[in-house]
């Protein structure tokens, strides 16, 4: 079933309780970004010490997919350096195709290991429409990032 | 309930499993619209009111034949009165900076009100910001109507327009156009209609309607797309200056200036939507052969039906007017802890296809207190199992989302 596929319990847990949501309280860097078709919202806030992220925090509003990808995005970034968020970054962009070069290949026997609980987005490639909605989340990352 | 199921063999696209629930988006077009264009583009097709020869001639006046159409249909007093524009949006927009720039100045006030559509809020917003105008909105009541009193008191000698929709594309509602225009005119405003819903689903007699302008698309009313309807009084009319020039709007050019033509070409810079034109008055005869008051009763019928099942639906809230009284075939709502647009994609896997979104109206959205509904709107071809349809797609929502 297609609708299982795309609502996955991974992405459903985290629209119902979205991880690091709020605010920091003195972020280092922050932006926020706009579906302005459907309206959907996302803040992100970080802190950094020097390279690394050490602290992120995401609100907003809008679907399960747009929510669930910025929570999860949340869970997978922190700790990492600027380097592993951009290959992170890369890994999604290609596992929803929008790199341009046709997903990334998963291992369909090793769920969850090219990138662990993200994987679960991967049915919504079946969705054109919203790919944009889990994609939100890692471009306003991406702008806060290059503060 | 009205039976036209009979009509949905007119239909290409509606076939079975294919629940559309979108036409205040834009509707479907049935077979004799899509073969009046195709017949006049293979034998009659030429640019009008230009060439001295046959072709442009029948193209003319089939052009000039579906003016006289769209007269009748609404019940104007004159074809001229009948402007052809892209759709209700530059119809708007050609009313707020024809008419808007010409007639508005500084300390003047816009009446528009919470629940209108972007396209009949920014071109106001545009327009009131370059001649130093002020924008005021008639507030929306508890039971999601226009509050009148609240316009009545709102209006002043410095009111100088009052843009209102005919029919809120979120909410269904049917605000009373004749008590509006009534109030405006007594304090020497202009009333602007946006009648992108209500024209294609219910009978429209402008004079009865009293308003200055009216605005609607083909496109929503069985018709093709790239072309609409601004009609205007003569007297309205006259007080406005083109919007766009170029070829056909003008009498004479010289180097340095121009002057226009004759209304209602004066307002069709360019060459218009020809085929399109053809396409709309065959619309306007497939309608009329259904009988408008027939259209709307239809689109009443399922409208009840919808508020009692999907009403019925756990976590389902409805926004629009409780009642049946002055509302048309749009029923927008939200489910609790279920985004608009997962209803929209869980609901097209059960061939129902609605809006999700805020519907180009995000002031009223903010004033609801939501970001996004999921919209079903009716029109001619839909039938009480679209509405089972939507109602088994809502419970899977529900279930899916683990909320019932």
């Amino acid at each position: 079933m297609a609708l299982e596929e795309l609502y996955r319990e991974v992405i459903l847990d985290h629209y119902r309780t979205p991880r690091n949501r709020g605010h920091l309280d003195a972020p280092d860097a922050s932006a926020e970004g706009v579906n302005p078709l459907c309206g959907d919202e996302i803040n992100v806030e970080l802190a950094l010490e020097g390279d690394e992220v050490v602290a992120v925090a995401v609100e907003g509003q809008g679907c399960s997919i747009s929510q669930a990808s910025a929570s999860m995005m949340t869970e997978a970034i922190k700790g990492k350096t600027r380097a592993e968020i951009e290959d992170l970054t890369a890994k999604f962009r290609s596992m929803m195709s929008l790199d341009g070069e046709g997903g990334l290949d998963l291992d369909p026997d090793r769920p969850g290991a090219v990138l662990g609980d993200l994987e679960a987005l991967q049915g919504v490639r079946k969705y054109p429409v919203r790919i944009k909605c889990a994609s939100l989340g890692w471009t306003v990352l991406a702008d806060a990032l290059a503060e | 309930m009205t039976d036209l199921a009979y009509l949905k063999a007119d239909f290409p696209i509606i076939t079975d499993g294919v629940h559309f629930l979108d036409s205040g988006a834009s509707s479907q077009k049935p077979i004799p619209v899509l073969e009046a264009m195709d017949r006049f583009a293979r034998t009659s097709y030429a640019n009008v009111h230009r060439g001295a020869y046959k072709l442009s001639v029948a193209a003319t006046e089939a052009y000039e034949a579906a003016r006289g159409r769209v007269a009748e249909f609404i019940g104007a007093e004159d074809a001229r009165e009948i402007i052809f524009v892209r759709g209700t949006t530059t119809a708007l927009n050609t009313v707020a900076f024809g008419w808007g720039l010409e007639n508005l100045n500084e300390g003047d006030r816009i009446i528009a009100s919470e629940i209108e559509h972007h396209a009949n809020l920014v071109p106001w917003q545009m327009v009131a910001k370059r001649v130093g105008a002020r924008l005021d909105h008639i507030p929306m009541t508890d039971d999601y109507r226009l509050d009148i009193d609240a316009f009545e008191s709102m209006m002043g000698p410095d009111v100088k327009v009052v843009a209102v929709t005919g029919m809120s594309n979120v909410l269904g509602t049917m605000p009373p156009v004749k008590r509006i225009s009534d109030i405006a005119h007594r304090h020497g405003a202009r009333v602007v209609v946006d009648a992108a819903q209500l024209v294609p689903h219910s009978r429209v007699d402008v004079k009865e309607l009293g308003a200055d302008f009216l605005a609607f698309s083909a496109h929503k009313m069985l018709g093709p797309t790239g072309i609409g309807v601004l009609w205007g009084t003569m007297d309205a009319l006259e007080e406005m200056e083109p919007f766009e020039g170029g070829g056909e709007m003008i009498s004479d050019v010289t180097l340095h200036d121009a002057t226009w033509a004759e209304i209602p070409h004066r307002f069709e810079a360019g060459t218009p939507p020809i085929i399109e034109a053809v396409g709309l008055h065959a619309a306007i005869d497939y309608l009329e052969s259904i009988g408008m008051d027939k259209v709307l009763q239809h689109d009443i019928e399922l409208t009840e039906v919808a508020l009692e099942r999907v009403g019925d639906v756990p976590g389902v809230t409805i926004y629009g007017p409780a009642g049946l009284d002055d509302r048309g075939g749009v029923v927008s709502m939200v489910m609790d802890g279920v985004h608009a647009h997962d209803l929209g994609t869980i609901l097209d896997e059960n061939g129902v296809s609605v809006r999700a979104g805020h519907h180009c109206a995000k002031p009223l959205m903010r004033r609801l207190g939501v970001s996004a509904t999921a919209r079903a709107s009716f029109y001619v071809y839909n039938t009480e199992e679209d509405i089972d349809a939507l109602v088994v797609g809502l419970r899977r929502a529900g279930e899916l989302f683990g909320m019932s």
